[in-house]
C-alpha cells in the first residue's frame, strides 16, 4: 500500500531537513514547471487527479482553482493561502504532516501558487502549533537559501514568497473568509459571499484558501500523474487520506490509507477495536461538525462520495469514538459548549441560538430537562439549519446534534424520566482509568 | 514606549503584509512574549506604531484567546476540554491542578506561578488528555503526573 503524504516521516517525531527531503524527491516537481507545464495544465492535471479539499469540504481543488481570473488582465497580486488552523476537534492530522515534513508544504504551496499565477503565499497556522512553526520557519528559511523561494524559478517567469502567519486561537479563523480577515488583521469574523476569495479575497485580491493536507497532495500529481492518484484510491474520489481515532479505543492514532477505506476498518484493523470493557456506541467520523454514525454505517467507504447526505459526511476523517460508558448526552453538551464558546458573535442566531441548547443540553445533565427541552433542542436543529446563520459553524453544530438526538433518542428521554444522567461518575472513572 | 527590540521585532513583522495591519496578531504576540500581557498603554504603543486606531487593535486583542488583556501569572496551563479530552477525563486533571495550585480556570495562582486556563482542542487527541503549559504539550495526562509536570515551571 503506497503512502506518499507519510511514508518518509520519522517514527521517532523529529522532523525532515531539506537535504533528507530532496534525498527522497522533494522539489523535484518543480523540475516539470521550469519544463513547460503551464498553470494551465497543472489545474487540468489536479483536476483529472480528483484531488479534493481535505479539511472536510471536500471541493474539487481543480475546479477551485478554475474560479481564479488568470492572464494579463487579471489583478495583481494574487494570493495563495494554507489554512493551518486545525482547530476542528479530534483533528490532528495536519500538525502530524507540518511536524513530520514541512518541505511538503512549502512544495505544494509553490505549485499551488504556480497554478493559479500567485506571487504570494501565507501559511495560516494556529497559534497552539508551535513546534510546527518552528519547524515550517526552518524550512522556509531553508526553501529561500536553496532558491526554491524568492527567485524566479528557472525556464518560467514565476517567483514565489513564502510567509508564515501564526494566529492567536478561535475556531472560526479556520472559516476562509474568517481567515482572511484574521490575516489583514482584522477581527476574524466570517465575509459575505459572494464575492467568493477566488475573486475578491485577501486585501481584496484573487486568493485560494486550502487546506494543509490537500496541499501536501499536489507534488505527488506532478510527479507520478492523475492515473496513479486515482489508483491509490479504493473509490471515484483520487488519493490517499489520512485516518484518525481518537476516544475509547485500544490504541488511538493516525493512518494514511487508500481513500473508501472503511470505518470498522480503521477502528478494528488499525485501532485494535475498543479498548477492554467498554462497547462501541457510534462515532463522528471527521470533527465534530459531522453527523453520528452508528454500527449500520460501518461498512460505508469513508470517502466524499459514498456517504449518503442524509447519513452525513466525512469531514477531515479523524474520527471521534462514542462508547457505552460514555453518556451521548454529555458528549454533545461537550461540543454544543465548544461551538457556543467559538461562536464569533456576528450573527444572532449562531450567537443566541448555542448558548439555550448548550444550556438545554445541562438541564438534561442536571435532571431538570422535560419533554418540552426535548422538542426545544429539536427545533435548534431547523433554528440553525444551513441558511439561517451567516456562515457554516452553527449548521455544523447542529449536525451531531440531530444525529444523537436520532440514533441516541432513548437516552435523552431516560434522563427526563429519571430526572439525571444514567452513567454515574463511577461508570465514567472506570471509562477514563481505560 | 516600545524598547529598540521591540521596534525591531516589529518592522520585520510588517514586511511579510502589504498593509501594515495585518501585523497585528504578530505585534500583539510579539509584544506579550516580552511583557505578559497587553495593557491599554501596550495597546496604544501598538495602534500608534501600525497607524490603525486604539480600538481596532482592541477588536483583535480581545477576539483570541492567546492574547491576554489581563495580567498572568508567571505560566500558562491550558486545559484541553474538547471531546476527545472530555472523554479521557480532562475534567479530573483540571481539579487536580485546582487542588494543587488553587486556581480555577480563568485564575491566577496566589503564588503568581501559574494562570489557568480552558483551551479548544489542542490537536493531540490520539494522546488525550492533553495539556499545555507555555508552549509545551503533554499527552496522557493524568491526575497523578501534574505535579512531577508543573515541576519544571518555577
Amino acid at each position: 500500500m503506497e503512502r506518499p503524504l507519510t511514508q518518509h516521516i520519522h517514527p521517532d517525531g523529529t522532523t525532515r531537513t531539506l537535504r533528507e527531503y530532496v534525498k527522497t524527491g522533494g522539489y523535484s516537481s518543480l523540475q516539470r514547471l521550469s519544463s513547460g507545464l503551464a498553470p494551465k495544465d497543472l489545474q487540468r492535471l489536479v483536476s483529472d487527479a480528483g484531488l479534493r479539499g481535505r479539511g472536510g469540504g471536500g471541493f474539487l481543488t481543480g475546479t477551485k482553482w478554475s474560479f481564479v481570473p488568470m492572464g494579463a488582465n487579471a489583478q495583481k497580486p494574487k494570493y495563495i493561502v494554507a489554512n493551518g488552523d486545525e482547530m476542528e476537534p479530534g483533528t490532528f492530522k495536519d500538525r502530524v504532516l507540518m511536524e513530520g515534513d514541512p518541505h511538503g508544504l512549502v512544495e505544494g504551496m509553490i505549485l499551488a501558487g504556480y497554478a493559479i499565477d500567485a506571487e504570494v503565499g501565507y501559511i495560516f497556522l494556529r497559534g497552539e502549533y508551535h513546534l510546527s512553526a518552528q519547524r515550517l520557519t526552518e524550512a522556509i528559511a531553508e526553501a529561500y537559501a536553496a532558491g526554491y523561494l524568492g527567485k524566479t524559478l528557472p525556464g518560467t517567469d514565476f517567483r514565489f514568497d513564502l510567509h508564515l502567519h501564526a494566529s492567536a486561537g478561535r475556531y472560526i479563523c479556520g472559516e476562509e473568509t474568517a481567515l482572511i480577515n484574521a490575516l489583514e488583521g482584522k477581527r476574524a469574523v466570517p465575509r459575505a459571499k459572494p464575492p467568493f476569495p477566488q475573486t475578491v479575497g485577501l486585501w481584496g485580491k484573487p486568493t485560494v484558501v486550502q487546506n494543509v493536507e490537500t496541499l501536501y497532495n499536489i507534488p505527488h500529481i506532478v510527479n507520478q500523474g492523475a492515473d496513479w492518484y486515482h489508483r491509490l484510491s479504493r473509490t471515484q474520489d483520487g488519493g490517499t487520506k489520512i485516518y484518525g481515532i481518537s476516544g475509547c479505543v485500544a490504541n488511538p492514532g493516525w493512518w494514511e490509507l487508500p481513500l473508501g477505506t472503511t470505518a470498522r476498518e480503521v477502528l478494528e484493523q488499525y485501532a485494535g477495536g475498543m479498548a477492554d470493557g467498554v462497547r462501541f456506541r457510534g462515532l463522528l467520523p471527521g470533527g465534530i461538525s459531522t453527523a453520528f454514525m452508528t454500527e449500520e454505517h460501518l461498512d460505508l467507504p469513508l470517502d466524499f462520495s459514498s456517504i449518503p447526505p442524509e447519513v452525513g459526511r466525512l469531514g477531515t476523517a479523524t474520527m471521534i469514538v462514542l462508547d457505552d460508558h460514555t453518556c451521548p448526552v454529555g458528549f454533545v453538551l461537550n461540543l454544543e459548549k465548544f461551538f457556543a464558546r467559538e461562536s464569533c458573535g456576528w450573527c444572532t442566531p449562531c450567537r443566541e441560538g448555542l448558548p439555550w441548547v448548550a444550556k438545554l443540553l445541562m438541564s438534561f445533565e442536571e435532571g431538570r430537562a422535560t419533554s418540552e427541552d426535548l422538542s426545544l433542542l429539536k427545533m435548534h436543529t431547523k433554528w440553525l439549519a444551513p441558511g439561517h446563520t451567516f456562515c457554516g459553524l452553527a449548521p455544523g453544530a447542529m449536525a451531531p446534534l440531530q444525529s444523537a438526538l436520532k440514533y441516541f433518542h432513548d437516552d435523552f428521554e431516560r434522563h427526563i424520566s429519571t430526572r439525571g444522567c444514567p452513567w454515574s461518575k463511577k461508570l465514567s472513572q472506570q471509562r477514563i482509568l481505560v | 514606549m516600545l524598547s529598540d527590540t521591540e521596534r525591531r521585532e516589529l518592522e520585520d513583522a510588517v514586511k511579510h503584509y502589504p498593509d501594515k495591519r495585518g501585523a497585528t496578531i504578530d505585534a500583539l504576540l510579539t509584544i506579550q512574549r516580552r511583557r505578559g500581557w497587553i495593557s491599554d498603554d501596550t495597546l496604544l504603543e501598538i495602534a500608534q506604531f501600525l497607524e490603525i486606531t486604539v480600538e481596532d487593535v482592541d477588536s483583535v486583542a480581545t477576539f483570541y484567546n492567546l492574547i491576554f488583556r489581563k495580567p498572568v501569572g508567571r505560566h500558562v496551563a491550558f486545559v484541553c476540554d474538547s471531546i476527545s479530552c472530555w472523554i479521557k477525563g480532562c475534567e479530573q486533571v483540571q481539579e487536580q491542578i485546582k487542588t494543587l495550585y488553587n486556581a480555577d480556570l480563568g485564575q491566577t495562582s496566589p503564588d503568581g506561578r501559574l494562570t489557568v486556563l480552558p483551551i479548544a482542542c489542542l490537536g493531540h487527541c490520539e494522546r488525550a488528555p492533553a495539556l499545555m503549559i507555555d508552549q509545551d504539550v503533554y499527552g496522557n495526562v493524568t491526575p497523578e503526573k501534574i505535579e512531577q509536570i508543573v515541576e519544571k515551571y518555577k
